[in-house]
């Protein structure tokens, strides 16, 4: 009997009991009463999460798109009327060119990072995965460059690759290659690969965590049943290996671009940005927009765009990770 | 007929015979949809009540400061800064203060400066600025603040007894927090910051650096040639010439003014300001032609224009090169470093003798009084002692900083008293009565380190900034328009 079923549906009573329809009218009221209670219930256990989601996210959020349109200095008490200006900071950001220039700097550094450091996590997880000795050692040791401070890592290597006391200038010099010396970071040649460089030494140790974790998934089977068919070691890693781990490189991926596109605290504290504009990125000019220059609404808009472009990159990315795991 | 178990509970069914069996259950496939559908409508309409919120709560808050969240009794003074080199001594004066008034005072130190300035921004809009604090900003975002109602004016205080008070300070620090009559940001004439050092910077060298090639330590260089010179022979003598933070740009700002000042003097630099004079302008390629100089000559330390000024005082004081670019406070910074260095101060080489050259200098940090706060007057009475003759000098000695109150420069160390000599010559952008629009500011010290790399000419830069500062002034016209 499904008298008690919730939504539009008649409640079927039993003709025995129609003698007791005034029972059941309570009965229905009370049923009203019990799921609105129940639908409370269930909501409260909801409202913590969404209300921090709102307050901490979905508010900052939309703050950034209100600012955005406005040109406030940060200081004034802000009025929305006050200070709208329209898509004047969206315009004015299409026609900047350091700002572009940033950008490209942040997909050079991403460059790097996708191939360079994902590639070295890659080997480094492959030869972890295998069964040699102290690998655990071995894991411990390449995760550590990720756990250090992201500030004490960007001075470390400004002492690295300084022009005059230098460790890599005295290694430079002791291999008898002194004709490369100079200041790599001052020059504007190298001071974009530098920078690129330790931020891939600095985030290897993310994407082997997450590649290893991935191969030591794939079933040993599969690479014992490829032997037993005479496969080479080359034909069992890119027919065993890559199909399996299709959806760990694009989780993989997508965490470096996020990552490489947003650097920023060894930028800072390597270059500053420059010399020049040589190694800014947009975390920089967005900074630079709302402490320098005090233009709170600019700086928003360029968050705007920025994040649209993660987005765009994002979903670009998955797009192609599952055409390619479709072929 | 029993109760039926209403509760959506798997225990409901634990305990109950079979005539329960049947009892309502609410978790079916069909309620859980009703109740996400639901769930969503509550979302949305939370989530719109939000948006709401943040589009029309703006006009709010301008309401007056919640009184009810400041004890009027509290005999406490909140105090926030960023010199982490004067926390010691602030506490320990603190300490006295309360000894002697009975009156606590505590200083909170938030650093690095960045953060510290973040964290001002923060508090004046969300209105819970303590009842003293600094600002460090230029003269526009300082007339913000007191537009918004943060900073008290402090005339009349400083009027009384015939401007005793006003009068014991440096009148280059009293300028830096003063607005005259007309100023140009429409803030009530007044002053509204109190100085608590004064600073200026200069050029450094190394007397043991000038012995090893072959200069006299006693003579420093006093025109650009000379300065050009002593570069040679210490380059003949492996030594690198001038070292100076201009990783960070102001540094190289405050280079340009300096020269810029001596080489066309003040009433130009404020016409190119204004926008009467174009930064193309001969003189302004002259002044840029100098970075090109310095480059070319070999006298600047390797890696300078990412060099943060920590490092550079690292280097000066490490006796790596021979002349620093650097402020008043590096004597507390290079005790610290090296106590044995043998350094002396020396004014910046001038260019041309047609004009004065004029260094930036004034107020070093500044105390605002907070307009809301409940205890202001005790504020202004703190700040009062603060400055007065023992305590300045205490605060002198033990932090080698340049005192604001001009009484007591008799009591502190020789080559502080050399920076102290040149205080009347000093000047700043906070005190003129122009400001330079900050996109111009960034492209003229971003484009001298592209100077100085080699990647542009001065010629070049001059048309660079001058574009940008046409852009700047049709913007700023349309606004006004």
């Amino acid at each position: 009997m499904n008298w008690l079923k919730p939504g539009k549906k008649k409640i079927k009573i039993n003709p025995a009991m129609t003698d007791k329809i005034p029972e059941t009218a309570v009965l229905k009221r009370k049923m009203k009463i019990a799921r609105a209670k129940s639908y409370l219930e269930n909501f409260s256990f909801a409202f913590p999460a969404i209300l921090i989601f709102s307050v901490f996210y979905i508010y900052p959020f939309l703050k950034v798109f209100q600012l955005s349109v406005c040109s406030w200095n940060g200081i004034d008490a802000f009025s929305f009327g006050k200070f709208y200006t329209g898509f004047t900071n969206f315009k004015e950001i299409l026609r900047d060119g350091i700002w572009w220039r940033s950008m490209w700097h942040a997909a050079y550094i991403t460059i790097i990072a996708l191939t360079l450091q994902n590639a070295l996590a890659l080997a480094l997880a492959l030869a972890c995965d295998k069964e040699i000795k102290a690998r655990n050692f071995y894991r411990v040791i390449f995760f550590i460059p990720p756990v250090l401070s992201e500030v004490v890592v960007g001075l470390i290597w400004q002492w690295i690759y300084d022009g005059n006391y230098g460790l890599l200038n005295y290694a430079l010099n002791n291999f008898g290659l002194s004709n490369l010396i100079h200041n790599w970071l001052s020059d504007p040649n190298t001071a974009l690969t530098c920078v690129a460089i330790v931020h891939s030494w600095k985030g290897f140790g993310w994407g082997f965590i997450i590649l290893l974790a991935g191969l030591q998934t794939i079933p040993r089977q599969l690479y014992e049943a490829a032997k037993v068919d005479g496969a080479s070691s080359w034909q069992i890693f890119r027919n065993v290996t890559i199909p399996l781990m299709i959806p760990v490189f694009v989780l993989v991926s997508i965490l470096t671009i996020l990552g490489s596109m947003q650097v920023f605290i060894l930028i800072y504290t390597m270059t500053g940005g420059g010399p020049g504009y040589h190694t800014e990125v947009p975390v920089t000019r967005i900074l630079a927009s709302m402490v320098a220059s005090s233009r709170f609404g600019y700086a928003c808009a360029e968050g705007i765009i920025f994040g649209l472009v993660l987005l765009v990159l994002s979903f670009t990315q998955k797009k192609i990770s599952e055409r390619v795991k479709q072929v | 007929m029993d109760r039926p178990n209403f509760r959506p509970s798997r225990f409901a069914n634990r305990n109950q015979s079979n005539k329960q069996a049947s009892a309502p259950r609410f978790h079916s496939p069909t309620q859980n949809m009703v109740f996400l559908s639901r769930l969503k409508i509550y979302t949305v309409c939370f989530i719109f009540s939000l948006v709401c919120l943040s589009f029309f709560s703006c006009a709010q808050q301008n309401s007056s400061y919640n009184i009810s969240k400041a004890n009027p009794r509290a005999k406490k003074i909140t105090i926030w800064h960023w010199m982490t080199d004067r926390e010691e001594i602030f506490q320990e004066l603190a300490r006295k203060y309360e000894a002697l008034t009975g009156i606590r005072v505590v200083f909170e130190l938030y650093a690095p400066s960045d953060a510290y300035s973040q964290k001002v921004r923060a508090a004046a809009q969300a209105e819970t600025l303590p009842d003293i604090y600094g600002i460090l900003a230029d003269k526009r975002d300082f007339a913000s603040f007191i537009k918004a109602g943060h900073a008290a004016n402090l005339s009349q205080e400083m009027a009384k007894d015939n401007g005793a008070w006003s009068n014991s300070f440096f009148s280059k620090a009293i300028a830096v927090n003063e607005f005259l009559p007309d100023n140009k940001f429409g803030v009530t004439p007044g002053i509204y910051g109190v100085p608590i050092d004064v600073m200026n910077i200069q050029m450094l060298y190394n007397k043991s650096l000038f012995k090893k090639a072959g200069l006299d330590p006693n003579k420093p260089p006093q025109t650009w040639e000379e300065f050009l010179q002593a570069g040679r022979k210490l380059k003949q003598a492996g030594i690198q010439g001038l070292v100076s933070g201009w990783g960070e740009t102001w540094m190289i700002d405050c280079f340009i003014s300096n020269y810029a000042f001596n080489i066309m003097g003040e009433q130009k630099v404020f016409a190119t300001i204004r926008g009467e004079v174009p930064y193309t302008d001969l003189d302004w390629v002259k002044v840029f032609g100098l970075f090109k100089q310095l480059a070319d000559e070999g006298m600047l330390a390797s890696g300078i224009v990412t060099m943060i000024n920590k490092n550079a005082e690292q280097n000066f004081a490490n006796e790596r090169a021979a002349f620093a670019f650097n402020g008043s406070w590096c004597v507390n910074v290079y005790e610290g470093m090296n106590p044995g260095l043998e350094y002396g101060a020396m004014f910046p080489p001038s260019v041309s003798s047609k004009y004065p050259m004029m260094i930036w200098g004034g107020a070093g940090s500044s105390f605002i009084v907070n307009d809301r706060s409940q205890n202001k007057d005790e504020a202004v009475k703190f700040l009062k002692w603060l400055t007065a003759d023992a305590q300045q000098i205490y605060l002198s000695r033990g932090t080698n900083n340049l005192p604001a109150n001009k009484n007591c420069i008799s009591s502190i160390p020789d080559i502080l008293s050399e920076f102290a000599k040149k205080m009347n010559q000093t000047t700043h952008p906070n005190v003129w009565p122009v400001q330079e629009f900050p996109a111009v500011i960034e492209r003229m010290d971003k484009g001298v380190q592209s100077i100085i790399i080699g990647e542009k000419t001065p010629e070049e830069l001059s048309r660079e900034i001058q574009s940008i500062k046409e852009n700047e002034l049709a913007k700023a016209r349309k606004k006004e328009n």
